[in-house]
């Protein structure tokens, strides 16, 4: 750790790199915004931006979970109920009883009332505000541990099973007849994500959190070609942003990961604007 | 025709010298409805068999069911030439219409990457790869559209596309999900010419799910009629087309009988 903290020194020799929180925020950065670059792309791909907006909310009932049994750190505890929460999701979608928009609705806003019920019990609702808005300047050296384990895991991820994973989103009795195991990649894909977004969450908020995982990759479809493409654009847009972002919000004093979306949503629209131009 | 003459023979134990798929007392039954009921189905290879019917009358789900991504009550078996089970047979599927985001920037080429190897499509493609994706699609005159994007193909470009891939490797079984709608006149014709042209080059069963009877009764061998859950009625285009339930389901005479069809007699 120390000799990161001094490689970082030695690149970037400013006043607000000097701060530790600084250099923790700027290391979460370069962990968090790839690993949701390149799962956004699979998460627009299967139109699933409001499943993983849902599994964000359930964070909520999983630190209210993690409260009562009295855990300092709910983190297990939102682990565990995003985890449910997503299966389940995936196994109402898979009965094929209603529309999915329909179910994932349904289930993430019974998760947000549990949640907000069971904190503000005691009417203590405040204290929990910093997950919904999240804090980047919080991370320590044990959350970057975490952070760069989840990060490997994604990366070996989509360096193994990627092509199966596209098979089954572009047509899943295509990829049946592949003999592709249709319904154990949809909740690899599905848990993968969960994981990562509870994991994010705390730094980067719920409020916002969707909107990171899924506009980097809506701004590289705007004008990538081809999945080679789309990964470099999106993952690329992610650490821009990110990194800029977090300057940014050092100097304006603002909420960083809200800066960070904003800044992507620039991104996005410039794309969009482009799109439009080439007409494609 | 090569198989014309073994077909008509009665075959009680598949002795005919040709592989074939066995579709015995097939069900179907999701969330307590029953989609499908009793199908029993025979197809050789070499074997164009059409399948028409109303929407919903379960013709995808039969598809499905086949593909084994529903479960059924029923056998299904795959014998070869001398009569014996062989192992799990290769079958080529080509779907109706994709389920992904169509806006999204997945090009054929990335589509025959992810099929053929492990390698992340997103890395790069072989050089290997892209002759073999090439070479596949020249086969139904879409080399041209490698390099494009999945979703901006027009539904005939698609439906090539899909049944290139379909047939590398060579399947045993071929299942085609025609689409309902949005292919030109043109694209149907060729995709049916091209499917007609493999059948005879090559030692496949070929099921369609097919929406335009005009092409089903010039390019079929044999027309399933499914309606009501079971099969209503069966055999060459001929008997299909002038069955009087197939007529009055449809509201219309669909074939135009030429000079020497002995089964349509009004």
């Amino acid at each position: 750790m120390p000799s990161l903290y001094h490689l970082i020194d030695i690149l970037l020799p400013y006043e607000w790199a000097r701060h530790v929180f600084m250099k923790n925020a700027l290391l979460g950065v370069l962990l968090v915004a790839p690993i949701f670059g390149l799962l956004g792309t699979m998460i627009v791909n299967n139109r699933m931006a409001f499943f993983s907006d849902a599994v964000g909310h359930s964070a909520l009932t999983g630190i209210a979970i993690g409260i009562i049994l009295g855990m300092n750190n709910p983190l297990w505890a939102m682990l565990c109920f995003s985890i449910l929460l997503a299966a389940a999701i995936t196994m109402v979608i898979n009965a094929n009883t209603a529309s999915t928009d329909t179910i994932i609705g349904a289930f993430s806003s019974t998760a947000v009332a549990l949640g907000i019920v069971i904190l503000s019990i005691r009417g203590g609702f405040n204290k929990y505000s910093v997950y919904l808005i999240g804090d980047l300047l919080s991370i320590s050296t044990t959350d970057l541990i975490m952070l760069a384990i989840v990060f490997i895991i994604v990366i070996i991820l989509w360096t193994t099973v990627f092509n199966k994973l596209l098979l089954v989103s572009i047509n899943q009795s295509l990829a049946g007849s592949r003999r592709i195991n249709v319904q154990f990649y949809k909740y690899l894909f599905t848990l993968t994500m969960a994981v990562v977004v509870t994991i994010s969450i705390q730094w980067v908020g719920i409020l916002i959190i969707n909107s990171l995982l899924v506009l980097p990759a809506a701004a590289a479809r705007n004008i990538a070609q081809n999945m080679r493409q789309y990964h470099i654009y999106s993952v690329s847009i992610a650490v821009v942003s990110g990194l800029s972002g977090l300057i940014l919000s050092y100097f304006l004093g603002t909420a960083s990961g809200a800066t960070i979306v904003l800044i992507s949503a620039i991104f996005f629209l410039a794309t969009l604007g482009l799109r439009f131009r080439f007409n494609n | 025709m090569l198989h014309e003459n073994l077909k008509k023979k009665e075959c009680v134990t598949c002795g005919c010298g040709l592989c074939c798929t066995k579709i015995q007392n097939l069900s179907v039954t999701r969330n307590h409805t029953e989609i499908l009921k009793d199908i029993d189905l025979h197809i050789h290879c070499g074997d164009l068999t059409a399948i028409i019917g109303l929407n919903g009358a379960g013709k995808s789900t039969l598809l499905k069911a086949i593909l084994g991504e529903i479960s059924h009550t029923g056998e299904l078996t795959f014998l070869d030439a001398d009569n014996n089970r062989t192992r799990r047979p290769v079958i080529g599927y080509v779907p109706q219409k994709l389920d992904f985001d169509c806006g999204s920037p997945v090009s054929v080429q990335d589509v025959f990457a992810a099929v053929h190897t492990n390698k992340p499509v997103w890395f790069s493609h072989s050089k290997k790869i892209r002759e073999r994706a090439y070479k596949s699609l020249s086969s139904v005159q879409a080399a041209h559209l490698i390099n494009r994007r999945l979703g901006i193909l027009s539904g005939g470009e698609l439906q090539r596309v899909m049944l290139a891939l379909a047939l590398d490797p060579k399947p045993d079984l071929l299942l085609l999900d025609e689409p309902v709608s949005g292919i030109d006149n043109n694209g149907l014709k060729l995709f049916y010419k091209i499917v007609s042209n493999l059948r005879e080059n090559y030692d496949l069963s070929i099921i369609l799910v097919s929406h335009d009877f005009n092409l089903a009764a010039q390019y079929a061998d044999r027309v399933i009629f499914l309606n009501d859950k079971i099969v209503a009625c069966s055999g060459t285009p001929e008997e299909v087309f002038s069955n009087q339930k197939v007529i009055d389901t449809f509201g219309m005479k669909i074939f135009k009988p030429t000079g020497n069809s002995g089964g349509a007699d009004n």
